[in-house]
């Protein structure tokens, strides 16, 4: 199939009408609002809804009632905006209703600025809501992974009966990117009972709430469902892993500058590789254990606290140092994330 | 003549004496059976009392976020538009925290019902103040009265029959001739729902002897006597109608 060149927003959108997506609510805002404005048209040519809501939180609330209908439904946001979507999260994740949301992340506490970042890592990974929750988090490296993980998200959605959220952020939204765009697929509303529709003569009415006044088995459910959740879906990519002294640890944007310092400092000797985290949550604990060699690991991310390195040392059990890399509103440097790699295997090697 | 129950509403309710949600619950049931739609409708029931109704009605229903149902139910519409669709709510969730949600519905002129049960106070959290109690009104927000220099009192309703929509009217769950003419309004929301006009809100004034701690008959006193004074009864727009 011919590649053709796309930006990182709109590929998600496209990637989302191609894995069966055909609703869409939400509200613009900086760096995501590409989504909207593509989808406003092309629902259309596709016979879906799109709303332009006036809030997030009718934009999340409406993504429910869709996906409660039975729609492979989506909503997107970043920053502030992303904030107010955590009300209807934290109710689908009650409801057990499939859907996914995208963050385009930009940078900063509060109404932060556009440039790309990655400090919505806790919010991301920890539940972002009210309530003790997990979502499954996939974060791409790319416009070709913004399409071929859209379908992940809304197949591992329907697999839990779960919300699903797509961590993009502002360099992969706003870059062009050649890429191969999967084959079209519908999604029909009926494929699950639970689905409201009416209430059939003699049926059970089908109720949409919080499992927990359904479910009798309610704790153990969510415990088993989690578990199921940390044991199958763990996704990452090794680079050059197995052997190195330093492992480098990031995800999105970052993970291609890292790349490029651990080709780099190869170059010079020095034994640097990558570990990528796909899913940012179910973190990939079992990655680690390939990295026999390594001495100290780095995360690099573009966040002041260093958001990663606790899961990061979580998987490693203390085993060897972690530390952390941050860049507030610029890009990580690969020379300056060769230099810390170095000093840390350096405090470590004596 | 002898009543009988509609079959779409088939639990013994457990909502306070003197309490008008059941009699909301009713009505709806009723006109679902007269109209045939008890087997494509969807509602969708605001948390706290509303919420309730999900145990005591045959339809399929979600229960929303609070002041989240309209948009809930309007996504239920977009992927279901064969659906008849509903979003049921106190005056706290359409005029308060989702005051928001209401407005923007009707200036979309989405194609749902939405009823509302107008009863001055929040009922479930234990009858604080709300935009729609009364200047004066004692609550357990305002133990001396609501005062109308900090706390106007209004319904979203004003705002909403401003808009283009379908239909807009106001009635009260009060006595024979109230019930008659709420079901009427009931009635009338949903089949311009069927005939594709857009949207709808129907208030409903309701008692909540509990937390006007007044009896069963004077709290429903309060709210045709004095509630109306603020919340008139009618019909404010009827799209194709007479008013």
């Amino acid at each position: 199939m011919a590649k053709e060149l796309m930006k990182g927003n709109e590929a998600l959108a496209e990637a989302a009408i191609r894995a069966g997506c055909r609703f869409y609510s939400g509200y613009p805002i900086t760096p995501q609002t590409e989504i909207l404005e593509y989808l406003s048209w092309r629902m259309d040519e596709v016979g879906g809804t799109f709303v332009q809501t006036e809030s997030e939180l009718a934009g999340v609330n409406m993504l429910l009632g869709a996906a409660a209908a039975g729609a492979r439904a989506l909503s997107s946001s970043a920053g502030p905006g992303f904030s107010l979507k955590q009300e209807g999260i934290s109710y689908l994740v009650a409801a057990d209703l499939p859907a996914v949301i995208i963050d385009v992340m930009r940078i900063g506490t509060g109404l932060g600025d556009i440039a790309q970042g990655q400090g919505d890592y806790w919010q991301l990974t920890r539940g972002g809501g009210h309530g003790d929750y997990h979502t499954i988090v996939i974060a791409p490296a790319s416009v070709q992974e913004n399409c071929d993980l859209m379908q992940t998200a809304f197949t591992l959605a329907e697999k839990y009966r779960h919300p699903v959220l797509v961590a993009s952020d502002a360099a992969i939204g706003q870059m062009v990117e050649g890429v191969e765009l999967p084959p079209m697929h519908e999604h029909d509303v009926d494929t699950y009972d639970w689905a409201v529709r009416g209430c059939a003569a003699g049926a059970e009415p089908r109720k949409v709430q919080n499992t927990y006044y359904t479910r009798p088995d309610y704790v153990e459910y969510l415990r088993d469902k989690y578990a199921q959740m940390e044991e199958q879906e763990q996704r990452w990519e090794a680079y050059r892993a197995e052997d190195a002294d330093v492992v480098l640890v990031a995800y999105g944007i970052s993970s291609r500058i890292s790349k490029e310092a651990v080709d780099l400092a190869r170059e010079r000797g020095f034994r640097l590789g990558l570990i990528r985290p796909i899913t940012l949550w179910p973190f990939p604990t079992k990655a680690f254990a390939a990295c026999e060699n390594a001495k100290a690991f780095l995360t690099v991310e573009i966040n002041i606290l260093g958001q990663m390195a606790d899961d990061v040392r979580l998987a490693v059990q203390h085993r060897c140092p972690v530390d952390f890399y941050g860049v507030f509103f610029d890009l990580p440097e690969p020379e300056d994330i060769i230099a810390k790699a170095e000093a840390l295997l350096g405090k470590e090697g004596k | 003549m002898k009543l009988k129950a509609p079959e779409s509403v088939f639990s013994s309710a457990s909502f306070c004496p003197g309490c008008g949600h059941g009699l909301a619950g009713r009505l709806i049931g009723e006109v679902a059976e007269e109209l045939g739609i008890e087997h494509k409708l969807v509602t969708v029931v605001d948390v706290a009392c509303c919420s309730f109704h999900i145990d005591y009605w045959k339809f399929d229903t979600i229960m929303a976020a609070h002041g989240r149902d309209i948009p809930t139910a309007v996504g239920v519409k977009h992927v279901r538009p064969d659906s008849a669709v509903m979003a049921y709510m106190g005056d706290g969730a359409a005029y308060a925290i989702g005051m928001a949600e209401t407005i923007h519905a009707a200036l979309r002129n989405d194609n749902i019902c939405v009823f509302v049960i107008n009863n001055s106070v929040f009922g479930m959290t234990g009858g604080q103040m709300a935009p729609t109690s009364l200047p004066g009104e004692r609550t357990a927000t305002s133990p001396k009265g609501k005062d109308p220099a900090r706390y106007g009192t209004m319904s979203g309703l004003e705002l909403v029959k401003q808009m283009d929509v379908a239909y807009v009217a106001r009635g009260e769950l009060i006595g024979s001739s109230g019930m008659v003419r709420a079901k009427t309004l009931i009635r009338k929301a949903f089949t311009h729902q069927l005939n594709g006009d857009g949207f709808s809100l129907v208030e409903l004034l309701s008692p909540c002897p509990t937390n006007l701690n007044l009896p069963p008959v004077k709290a429903k006193a309060f709210v045709h006597d004095e509630m109306t004074k603020y919340f008139p009864l009618g019909e404010f727009v009827d799209k194709g109608g007479n008013v």
